[in-house]
């Protein structure tokens, strides 16, 4: 309000960007499943999508009449017009001049229709003047309906006129519905996508059911007809005057009355195995033992996997994410003879990924160099708390491995880079909530230790320096679903948790070299020239892999960024310094457990994620076939 | 010899099912006891759910045992409770059960266990005495008897939930008059309730609300207490509000909803309120609406009745919102031909609740219509609603016909609709029918309706008339009920509005002078009035005048001298002298005031007094004394003038009210021509 007040030039304009602010959250609120990348909210009306009658101005947001206005050429082409419908004329032969005809009535759309997974949506305009004759009406139309016109009159519009109080259901006769309304009235119309009704309100008060049976992608609308009407529309920009949200709970209470009470009936105890099942399955996979044990031992299920296999596997993820991919693969050529050998693919990529450890001074194959830090000291049975959970947090993360199509359909389509502008309201703030609670987090897991303090400040430091790439981790790695999938992962699994363990543990490794800033392979002369020499050694699998099984782009780019790395005298610190994140490790192991499995002939996805992907996917096909009540049966709410 | 065959037959059939439960109240009896405590949990578990059961061993006397084991404190803990169980379950039964537990003087004996230290003992006496306070049969006064009985358990709210819910139960369903609430309100029920209703238990929220509601219906105080109430740092009328937001449970939101209602009409909350305006009043018609629970409806649509009832805004709002007038409609079509047809356990639900449906909407159209012409021409233009009012007139439930007949009233104030739909659908058959034998209430509305139906433009007049209803108008002037009184005078009154002769002398004679000039002196100022506004009504025209002052001229001027010298109001002494006024306008009956020193004396003392009004009509009455042009209208100036009353009218034109001022003038001029 005080920019408000200011007077200035920027005052108007700081104004403007809080009411753009306000608008943006309240739009956020209230149609949390809106994708606006896909379907944009109306915001404002149309410049381009209007009668010429109509003038906007403040913003787009106030419409009034303007009528013919000034011009011969207009003036002429409306004789002619006028003159090829002389019936019509004559109906309205007793309307005479300026506003006194249907023909004069002008209509103006907002920028986009309304999307259905609004599940209900809403608008007010309020009428700033009801000018000579108050003909103004209110209401939705179609993409292409005639705007010279108001609402309600041809197919595929609706209206509630002021001058009468009537409405017009695509018809040029009006039924007997509320109040005339006039000036200083607010008048708002709400659009509920679940049961295609339409209900107006009247200065905050429901008028009840207008309109039944509504087409999709209706615009919102509004039509005026006489000199001096001007109305105001509030898109979301100001607070409504009719309490909306209120209406919204209780849609939302009644959709998920309907899931939670979803009749079952004789099949209870189908059910109760599925869930047993599928809560097994996915302990199972990602090898938390002995509670997948006692599970199945409360539950009287049995476990498909034998308990070597899962303690196998779960080695193996602690090597990777620790860091040490090379007795990551040295332990799968081991455990599962064969399984890299015909997966040249996926051993391509853990030897990127060892080269880059290398490089970050964590895998083994350098390790060893630096006297100080014997190895016994970072294996992790100390530490069992570390790995499993990045498996746990990243289940869509198989879809990454290139060669795997994941569960859900319409997934793999663009994934790339797609993440990186959407939101950029909400990266901003995924990054800030990330970055301090994990750095809470960490002193507190520190706290016993006074040796580590020192230890614990510098890697804090790293830390807020490294938020940006957090952030990028977590597009990555989320970049599987499509963007609003993005939220649900940031409500439910704790990202930053799951860095600080990793955190800790990497500090491990790392900070026993000393306080230094970091050098590459940790900075020992041996160990850099070891990794050179495996670096070689990679390109010449690579050069193999081509000769036996032609070019492969993927594997090119995968080279080349983790070899980027060496260009730069701070690898941490540089375009592709984010190949070094701990979470880079997620998918990496993600894709070496699901190969795993896949090689036992188990599922290489846990079926919870799958009916967790199946789930989200469906809401979204759900707002693309206009079926508004997927806004208010939403996943996140669902899992806490 | 059949009749001889069967009775031993059902003999025995009783026998076998009182023998075993028998077996039940014979182990309450057993020395050992452990084993009593036993044979108790048996029979707790015989009885749940088991009405018959419940009804042989109060039959068999196992109340008085129980009750009797109940206050032992040698029972044990245990086996108190457990009684205190059983005899909640007995309660649960039938009507007869309650009674039967009632009539054991159950409640001074629960009422007297709430004293033991023991949580659960308590908890189980205050869940039976829940259980025998919700039944209807159980007169609520016995809560009262003892005066420590109400804070005593108000020190029980702290306990817990369970207390807390039966505790609010009881006060809910036990708190039924004025008097009730000040008890509770005395002891503080506002203050040990009000936290509740944040309780995390829905069920004590509940309860805590309901209780709310009770306390608060139609008193002021409680009310005006209620509103600075805060709970938790917020105030009790946002708790309300939040309390109806959409997605709580229905029954929560419509107790809210009456909470503040209740509020509001005790003078604690404007009507112009945002809580009212744009969440009670909302709140109250969506509970109209067709996805409600029928009783729901019921509840909603009497609760807004009663909100808007007196003021004109909210019932335009109401008339605006979510159709409401159409809704109601809805009420009219229970039981409907399919429920008929599809299930006789619907039917049964339906017809239940027909009649409390159609005298809910009744009343909720009777506040629409109180006030504004638009409201009334869409409700009688909602489909079949005067003929849906005609036959709710002639109903066999007298809370139908009461809603049906009021709100036929609040439709009568319209001009408009007296003279068309209510001359079409001959409203007056029935109206005049349900006078003829009724309640009281229902006569008052039915004769304040008729009183509109009289007025002087009604088309219903004629017919009325003939069809007897001077003799029924009489006949309520001299009721008991002052409403009925003044009803009566008044539609008379109505009725002898420019009215022809014949009727005005029948309406005195059926009347009977003595019967005019007892309610001359009614205690009732209504009236009073109204018996004045009737004299008036007779005396207009000028044979009129003469014929009824040659006949009644003695005693109507006693009465007129009588008002005139006596303690009443500016309006009744005002009315008084425009009936001189206007007889005053007659030929002969000039006369009678013109011989009549004492009245003369008292018109110059009108014309004198403070009161403009009293000036006024007291100036008018000499101006038609002197009147020019009339036979011997030259001696009564003279007359006049000696008295001097023309000092006064000169006086008067001096007067700083126009209208005054205007009249002497007139007056004056007479003495001029």
């Amino acid at each position: 309000m005080a920019e408000l007040g200011a007077g200035s030039l920027h005052g108007g304009e700081l104004a403007f960007n809080y009411q753009e602010r306000e608008l943006n959250e309240r739009l956020k609120r209230l149609y949390p499943a809106v994708n606006e990348e896909e379907t944009p909210l109306p915001r404002s009306w149309s410049p381009k999508d209007k009668y010429s009658y109509i003038g906007l101005s403040q913003n787009n947001l106030r419409v009034h009449y303007k009528g013919h206005g000034a011009g011969l050429c207009r003036l002429a082409s409306k004789v002619i017009r006028v003159a090829s419908k002389v019936i019509m004329c004559f109906v309205f032969s007793d309307h005479a001049g300026h506003g006194k005809n249907h023909k004069d009535a002008a209509s103006v759309r907002a920028t986009h229709p309304i999307p259905a997974a609004c599940g209900i949506y809403y608008f007010e305009v309020k009428i700033v003047s009801k000018g000579r004759d108050g003909y103004m009406g209110i209401g939705l139309s179609a993409q292409g309906v005639n705007m010279n016109r108001l609402p309600g009159w041809d197919k595929h519009s609706y209206g509630y006129h002021g001058d009468d109080g009537h409405s017009f259901c695509s018809s040029g006769t009006g039924q007997p519905y509320g109040p005339t309304f006039t000036t200083g009235d607010v008048i708002g119309c709400c659009v509920n996508l679940i049961n295609n009704t339409c209900f107006y309100t009247k200065n905050g008060h429901s008028l009840g059911i207008a309109f039944t049976d509504l087409p999709p992608n209706l615009y919102p609308t509004v039509g005026l007809q006489t000199p001096g009407e001007i109305v105001d529309a509030n898109f979301g920009q100001q607070p409504f005057v009719f309490d909306i949200e209120d209406y919204m709970s209780e849609w939302r209470a009644k959709i998920q009355g309907i899931i939670e009470r979803f009749p079952i009936a004789e099949r209870l105890g189908e059910w109760q195995s599925v869930l047993q099942n599928m809560v097994s399955s996915y302990l199972v996979h990602h090898g938390y033992c002995a509670t997948a044990t006692s599970f199945a031992r409360a539950t009287e299920t049995t476990i498909q996997e034998e308990q070597t296999s899962i303690k196998n596997r779960q080695r193996i993820q602690k090597l990777v994410l620790a860091g040490r991919v090379g007795e990551a693969i040295e332990a799968t050529q081991q455990l599962y003879p064969g399984l890299l050998e015909h997966n040249p693919n996926l051993l391509f990529m853990l030897k990127c990924r060892q080269f880059v450890e290398m490089v970050n001074g964590t895998d083994s194959e350098v390790r060893c160099f630096t006297t100080r830090s014997p190895k016994s000291q970072d294996s992790y049975p100390g530490s069992p708390s570390m790995s499993p959970r990045h498996g746990a947090s990243n289940p869509h993360l198989h879809g990454t491995g290139a060669d795997s199509p994941t569960c859900s359909n319409g997934v793999s389509s663009g994934k790339n880079k797609q993440s990186h502008n959407k939101f950029p309201g909400l990266s901003s703030s995924s990054s800030s909530s990330s970055s301090s609670p994990s750095s809470a987090n960490y002193s507190e897991s520190n706290s016993t230790d006074s040796t580590k303090s020192q230890q614990h400040s510098s890697t804090s430091n790293q830390e807020t320096s490294d938020s940006e790439m957090e952030i990028e981790a977590e597009h990555y790695s989320n970049g599987v679903l499509e963007n609003s999938s993005t939220r649900i992962m940031n409500g439910t699994y704790k990202h930053e948790e799951i860095l600080q363990a990793d955190d800790s543990s990497l500090g491990n490794g790392l900070a026993e070299e000393g306080c230094t800033p970091r050098l590459l392979c940790g900075g020992n002369q041996a160990a850099t020239e070891r990794m050179i020499q495996f670096g070689r050694e990679l390109q010449g699998l690579n050069e193999q892999l081509c000769r036996e099984y032609g070019k492969n782009a993927t594997h090119k780019q995968m080279l080349q960024d983790a070899f980027s790395l060496l260009a730069y005298s701070d690898p941490w610190n540089c375009p592709v310094g984010q190949q070094l994140d701990p979470m880079q490790r997620e998918s990496v192991c993600a894709t070496l457990n699901s190969a795993i499995l896949e090689s036992q002939n188990l599922p290489k996805q846990p079926p919870l994620m799958l009916a967790l992907g199946q789930a989200t996917e469906c809401l979204q096909l759900m707002a693309r076939v206009r079926s508004g009540s997927c806004s208010f049966a939403r996943v996140d709410s669902f899992l806490h | 010899m059949a009749c001889l065959l069967e009775a031993p037959l059902r003999i025995s059939v009783l026998s076998e099912v009182t023998a075993s439960s028998r077996h039940y109240v014979d182990r309450l009896f057993d020395p050992d006891p452990q084993k009593v405590l036993l044979g108790v949990i048996d029979m707790k578990n015989a009885v749940i759910g088991n009405n018959k059961q419940k009804a042989n061993l109060i039959v068999l006397g196992a109340v008085p045992r129980l009750l009797y084991l109940l206050q032992q404190d040698s029972s044990g803990a245990e086996l108190r409770t457990e009684c205190a169980v059983v005899l909640g379950s007995l309660a649960m039964g039938t009507e007869n059960n309650v009674k039967s537990l009632v009539d054991c003087h159950i409640i001074p004996a629960l009422l007297q266990g709430l004293l033991s230290q023991d949580l659960k003992f308590i908890e189980a006496c205050l869940r039976c005495l829940r259980t025998v306070f919700i039944s209807t049969v159980t007169p609520v006064q016995l809560l009262y008897t003892d005066a420590a009985v109400i804070p005593h358990l108000m020190s029980l709210l702290s306990r817990s939930r369970r207390t807390q819910e039966y505790i609010c139960q009881i006060f809910s369903h036990c708190c039924k008059t004025p008097d009730h609430q000040m008890i509770l309100y005395n002891h503080g029920a506002i203050q040990n309730i009000a936290h509740l209703l944040i309780s995390f238990s829905y069920k004590v929220q509940m309860q805590a609300l309901k209780c709310f509601s009770v306390l608060a219906y139609e008193n002021p105080q409680v009310s005006m207490t209620l509103v600075n109430v805060l709970v938790d740092g917020e105030l009790l009328s946002q708790v309300f509000v939040r309390m109806m937001q959409r997605d709580k449970p229905i029954e929560m939101q419509l107790t809210a909803a009456k909470c503040l209602t209740y509020m509001c009409r005790a003078g604690a909350i404007r009507t112009d309120d945002n809580c009212i305006v744009l969440k009670t009043l909302p709140c109250l018609v969506r509970m109209c609406s067709k996805e409600r629970l029928l009783e729901e409806r019921v509840d909603g649509a009497e609760t807004l009745a009663y909100l808007i009832e007196p003021d004109v805004e909210l019932q335009r709002i109401a008339s605006i919102t979510d159709h409401l007038i159409a809704m109601l409609a809805d009420y009219f079509k229970y039981p409907s031909s399919v429920s008929a047809i599809t299930d006789i356990k619907r039917l049964d639900h339906d017809l239940k609740h027909a009649h409390e449906l159609r005298q809910a909407a009744f009343k909720l159209y009777a506040s629409l219509g109180a006030n504004d012409e638009d409201i009334r021409k869409k409700i009688i233009e909602t489909e079949n609603m005067m003929d849906r009012i005609v036959s709710g007139l002639s109903e066999s439930s007298i809370k139908v016909r009461l809603a049906a007949v009021r709100c036929l009233h609040s439709l009568s104030r319209s001009v408009q609709q007296l003279r068309t739909s209510f001359q079409d659908h001959a409203v007056w058959k029935p109206l005049m029918k349900l006078l003829q034998n009724a309640p009281e209430e229902v006569l008052v509305m039915a004769s304040s309706t008729l009183c509109n139906l009289l007025l002087e433009f009604s088309p219903s007049k004629e017919p009325i008339l003939e069809s007897g209803a001077i003799d029924l108008l009489c006949s309520l002037t001299q009721s008991e009920s002052p409403a009925l009184r003044v009803n009566g005078i008044w539609a008379l009154m109505n009725m002898a509005f420019q009215a022809e002769q014949k009727i005005k002398m029948d309406i005195l004679r059926a009347l009977s002078t003595e019967q005019l000039f007892r309610l001359l002196s009614d205690p009732d100022v209504n009236v009073l009035m109204k018996t004045l506004g009737l004299l008036r009504n007779l005396l207009s025209t000028r044979p009129h005048i003469d014929q009824i002052m040659s006949s009644h001229g003695k005693q109507i001027m006693q009465a007129v001298t009588l008002i005139l010298e006596g303690e009443h109001n500016i309006e009744v002494k005002e009315q008084t002298l425009c009936i001189l006024a206007n007889i005053a306008d007659g030929t002969t009956a000039k006369d009678l005031i013109m011989i009549n020193d004492d009245i003369l004396q008292k018109i110059k003392y009108y014309m004198g007094h403070s009161n403009v009004k009293l000036q006024l009509a007291a100036t008018f009455c000499i101006s038609n004394l002197i009147w020019n042009e009339e036979e011997g209208s030259q001696e009564r100036q003279d007359r006049l003038r000696e008295m001097g009353f023309v000092d006064i009218l000169h006086k008067l034109t001096q007067s700083a009210d126009p209208s005054l001022c205007d009249r002497a003038k007139t007056a004056m001029q007479q003495y001029l021509a």
